[in-house]
């Protein structure tokens, strides 16, 4: 079952042509990785399934809503479609616990006990649960991205979304948030990580997609993309990436 | 300078009761109205910002007496007959506000725009995160420069003697012309004035302290 599909999507930031012609659609369950050079429009392209960009033009239909009909109302496809970002974005104002809570309380309308209860068992899950109290910033960055993904799950997410959730953390914390990740992951939740750790696509991603310029250069199953890319670009990145 | 403080004191401590009494009211009125007007200079509509920005940037570029004396003159032309006291803390309230206008708008720009992002793709509405997130750390940035605007509301008010106010700087003047000891009297207005204003100052200080 399709739970985002992108039609002749195009994003225009001015005269720059972020996005062009994407056709894409990703079933309930899988797990994509995209890759690609900086400026290739990946994030743009995640961004955009959240409503965090609206698209140009071209048709963007998540959970069998169209997000640029009017009527669809973007807090309910946002509830259902979480979001991990490369700098945490962790409530500066709030501790752990109510980071977590706050989306439960406020969009789910649960009372404040179950929401700590909730917001305790996703703590043991990302191996925080001693932090529940303290304030965003005495945390290191890998703990910040744990509690991160954890305030997504709160939501009872149908669909994950990570903008390079580990580019912006020391490379000894990354293997915690990966560790996580892929917890979730097994779990059967629908993700779409852009991402250039390369360990966990091979581990965990049913599917690979290579953009550049703004396009779709390549999408194919982990396995025959690492086997042998098709595209020159694509292969160029990868061999890049992986032998540096 | 004690003879003068002694003397006069009936009329220069009633001063000081006039000038902290609008103080405090456009202190209220201001921080109320420049929130409110902060808020329309962000509005993603066209012609709310548009509002906005034209009050503040029409309010903080003439002289805080010229929109005094105007409220003085136009209020009774038009509406009621009012006394210098409530049209100098009107005028005053009004063009303190276009300054606390830009001051909260820069604290709510300061705060980085990922909350709001994060708080939004997790399903709160542009209130919601406003009033939990964003809004509580941008009063953190701002309390620094807005207790600069405090201390000169309270200085400024001292526009209420151009228009009759009774205020401290009025009394002192009328002490001043009584007693031609020109600087002994507005040495005793100065002090007087350091009065409000260093508890003021200090205030600002112990809340920057409590809130970082």
């Amino acid at each position: 079952m399709s739970m985002i599909e992108f039609h002749n999507v195009e994003k225009y930031f001015g005269d720059f042509h972020a996005l062009k012609n994407i056709n894409l659609t990703i079933d309930k369950g899988e797990v994509v990785v995209i890759i690609g050079p900086s400026g290739s429009g990946k994030s743009t392209l995640l961004r955009s399934i959240n409503g965090l960009n609206t698209i140009s033009s071209g048709k963007l239909v998540i959970n069998n809503f169209d997000i640029a009909d009017k009527k669809t109302n973007m807090n309910k496809i946002r509830r259902d479609v979480g979001m991990v970002f490369q700098h945490f974005n962790l409530y500066a104002n709030k501790s752990v616990l109510e980071n977590i809570t706050l989306g439960p309380r406020l969009v789910l309308k649960e009372n404040e006990e179950q929401s700590k209860k909730e917001a305790m068992d996703l703590l043991d899950l990302v191996g925080l649960a001693d932090k529940a109290e303290s304030l965003p910033s005495m945390l290191s960055g890998g703990q910040e991205q744990r509690v991160a993904i954890a305030r997504s799950l709160a939501m009872k997410p149908q669909a994950l979304l990570f903008d390079e959730p580990t580019s912006a953390l020391d490379p000894e914390m990354i293997g915690d948030v990966l560790d996580v990740m892929k917890k979730v992951a097994h779990e059967g939740m629908t993700m779409v990580v852009v991402t250039h750790e390369m360990g966990f696509a091979q581990e965990v991603a049913n599917r690979l997609i290579f953009m550049a310029d703004g396009e779709v250069l390549e999408d194919d199953d982990t396995k025959s993309f690492f086997a042998h890319p098709k595209e020159e670009r694509a292969r160029q990145f990868l061999s890049k990436i992986i032998n540096h | 300078m004690i003879n003068i403080l002694v003397r006069y004191w009936p009329e220069l401590w009633s001063g000081l009761l006039s000038t902290l009494g609008s103080s405090l009211l456009a202190l209220v009125g201001s921080l109320i109205l420049g929130t409110l007007f902060a808020f329309m200079e962000i509005s993603s509509h066209r012609w709310v910002k548009f509002i906005g920005r034209v009050y503040v940037e029409v309010f903080r570029n003439i002289p805080l007496l010229v929109v005094t004396m105007f409220f003085y003159v136009v209020i009774p032309m038009f509406i009621a007959k009012v006394n210098g006291f409530t049209a100098g803390t009107i005028g005053l309230t009004i063009y303190t506000s276009a300054f606390i206008a830009e001051t909260v708008r820069a604290g709510i720009e300061a705060v980085d725009t990922g909350q709001m992002e994060a708080a939004r793709s997790t399903g709160l509405t542009y209130t919601q995160a406003m009033v939990q997130i964003i809004f509580p750390q941008a009063i953190k940035i701002t309390i620094p420069p807005l207790g600069n605007q405090f201390i000169n509301l309270v200085k400024n008010s001292s526009v209420l003697a151009f228009v009759a106010g009774f205020d401290l700087m009025y009394q002192g003047n009328v002490v001043a012309a009584t007693t031609f000891n020109t600087s002994d009297t507005y040495l005793a207005v100065g002090l007087m004035y350091l009065i409000l204003t260093l508890p003021l100052s200090y205030f600002m200080r112990y809340l920057e302290k409590r809130l970082a």
